[in-house]
């Protein structure tokens, strides 16, 4: 079945400007983060917060709403969110965690709850999982090389970067887009192997893919995801659409064929590896 | 159906993975309620293995190699044993006895502390300096309700076996399988991992080597299906 399951799919716009002028697209994260902060049904997110050096993300334990703001937008670099779930449950006493990742993330997280080895009363704390969907992922050089060596901006003056429309663009000193094609050497080799674009795992999986500018797709997968969504779509936090609204190539038929690049490629490359002598993750294609 | 009978064996560990299976709280009822627990000295008076078959034994602790009770008990548990199972990095990796030496009153000459599968096949490992408490619910539960899928990962091969930070390596960065999730990070209980730009750094002296971040590892093992059958719902 395409794109895992799900329960519901939406096209969804937060309605707070606060949060979609720094979204990076429909601020579908952010506001459902803090829409679920207010409500009780967590007491605090993992999210890929800022570090002191430019477009470096640092996995932040958000406990406001203005914490959780400041995390918006993409970074196209490795945030290990998964490092800083034992800090929240044991340094910040969180007893109902939110974690948002990438949906490799998502599955380390779901490992977690079922095999925690190292992880004494961490599983059972992770209340929530938004994924957020994802191609492929840089190592922080290989993006600074991207952005400063083909895009040739500062990596400091860049305000916003984004990949889509087969392009890599940075909104920056100037504003840059290259072909996608150019950035495919500085991709993390790991993400070969990886099958999953849409956080196949999440309670909640979001990303740009399949809507207009400004607008995330977004499923609901579990019971606890689609009724989170449901409440928040009955108090006003999002615009919706439905994703037929979007039709072939563009919507949903264009997020299936990404998804299934994705997983072809995983595929072969899977393949590749064991011709080699390699191990591969049992399990890993799905 | 007969309860099966389960042994403690306590070799060289700390009693705190039997203290981890005892912080499962209520649920430790569960456990005991669908066991026999025919031998465990912490907490109940058999002193010796009792005679005939038992069915699972549970080892806490590594081999003494120079205290000869020792190895007796672990190959009597093993023959008398229809599994036996490594509990804790001592007994799976022999975490912080890798470092014993000797050399210390009032046994100088106790100095080779091994994991058990050194000694006597294993069936089933579980690493951890302890092991989470929910982890040991989960096996104990699965053994006695026959989960094979959920025990699988548990057998040699998988989590078995492994050492330290290194087998994060060897396994995974090598075989260019690390994304950088940071799970390795959190389920150290030393804090001997830091994420490096997006990549494990260990700090080899701080490692025990109890083994668990690489049994945490996604990139190990990942359960899928389990997750879709246990989790997506």
């Amino acid at each position: 079945m395409a794109f895992g399951n799900y329960k519901e799919v939406m096209a969804l716009k937060a309605k707070d400007n606060a949060i979609t002028g720094v979204a990076q697209d429909g601020g579908v994260v952010t506001a459902l983060l803090c829409y679920a902060l207010d409500q009780g049904v967590i007491d605090g997110a993992i999210v890929a917060g800022k570090s002191d050096t430019p477009w470096l993300p640092k996995p932040v334990v958000a406990t406001t709403k203005e914490e959780i703001i400041a995390a918006a937008g993409t970074k196209y670099t490795i945030s290990p969110n998964m490092a800083a779930i034992k800090t929240a449950v044991r340094e910040y006493g969180l007893d109902k965690v939110a974690l948002v990742g990438t949906p490799c993330q998502i599955y380390a997280a779901r490992k977690m709850q079922l095999y925690p080895f190292g992880a004494r009363h961490v599983g059972d704390k992770i209340a929530l999982t938004i994924g957020i969907f994802c191609t492929e992922n840089f190592s922080y050089a290989g993006l600074k090389t991207i952005i400063e060596d083909h895009c040739k901006v500062p990596v400091e003056s860049v305000k916003k970067m984004e990949i889509g429309k087969g392009k890599f663009s940075v909104k920056a000193a100037k504003d840059v887009a290259i072909p996608i094609k150019e950035t495919h050497k500085y991709e993390q080799d790991g993400d070969h192997v990886c099958t999953d674009l849409t956080a196949e795992f999440a309670d909640i999986a979001t990303g740009s893919i399949g809507t207009p500018d400004g607008w995330s797709t977004t499923f609901t997968r579990t019971t606890k995801g689609s009724d989170l969504m449901k409440k928040a779509i009955a108090a006003g936090v999002f615009e919706t659409k439905q994703m037929s609204e979007f039709a072939a190539p563009m919507g949903l038929a264009m997020l299936e064929k990404l998804e299934n690049g994705k997983k072809d490629k995983a595929k072969k490359h899977a393949a590749e590896r064991q011709a080699l002598g390699l191990y591969v993750t049992p399990g890993i294609l799905y | 159906m007969a309860k099966p009978k389960i042994a403690y064996v306590h070799l060289s560990g700390c009693t705190g993975c039997l203290v981890s299976l005892a912080d499962t709280y209520e649920k430790l009822l569960d456990i005991l309620g669908a066991v026999d627990m025919v031998y465990n000295l912490t907490l109940a008076d058999q002193r010796e293995l009792p005679e005939g078959k038992i069915d699972i034994s549970i080892v806490e602790g590594s081999v003494c190699l120079q205290d000869e009770h020792s190895v007796h008990l672990i190959k009597e548990a093993r023959e008398k044993s229809g599994l036996v199972v490594a509990l804790g990095g001592c007994a799976a990796t022999g975490c912080v006895c890798n470092f014993c030496r000797g050399g210390q009153a009032n046994q100088p000459q106790h100095e080779s502390f091994v994991p058990i599968n050194k000694l006597v096949k294993v069936d089933a490992y579980i690493p951890g300096c302890p092991p989470a408490p929910e982890v040991i619910y989960n096996f104990c539960i699965a053994a006695v309700t026959g989960d094979m899928d959920y025990l699988k990962p548990f057998m040699a091969g998988e989590v078995g076996g492994y050492h330290c930070g290194c087998d994060l390596n060897t396994k995974v960065i090598q075989n260019s399988l690390c994304m950088g999730c940071g799970t390795c990070a959190s389920s150290c209980p030393t804090r001997a991992i830091d994420m490096e730009f997006g990549r494990p750094s260990f700090n080899n002296i701080r490692c025990v080597k109890c083994g668990a971040c690489a049994a945490a590892c996604p990139r190990m093992f990942l359960p899928v299906e389990q997750i879709q059958k246990k989790l997506m719902v």
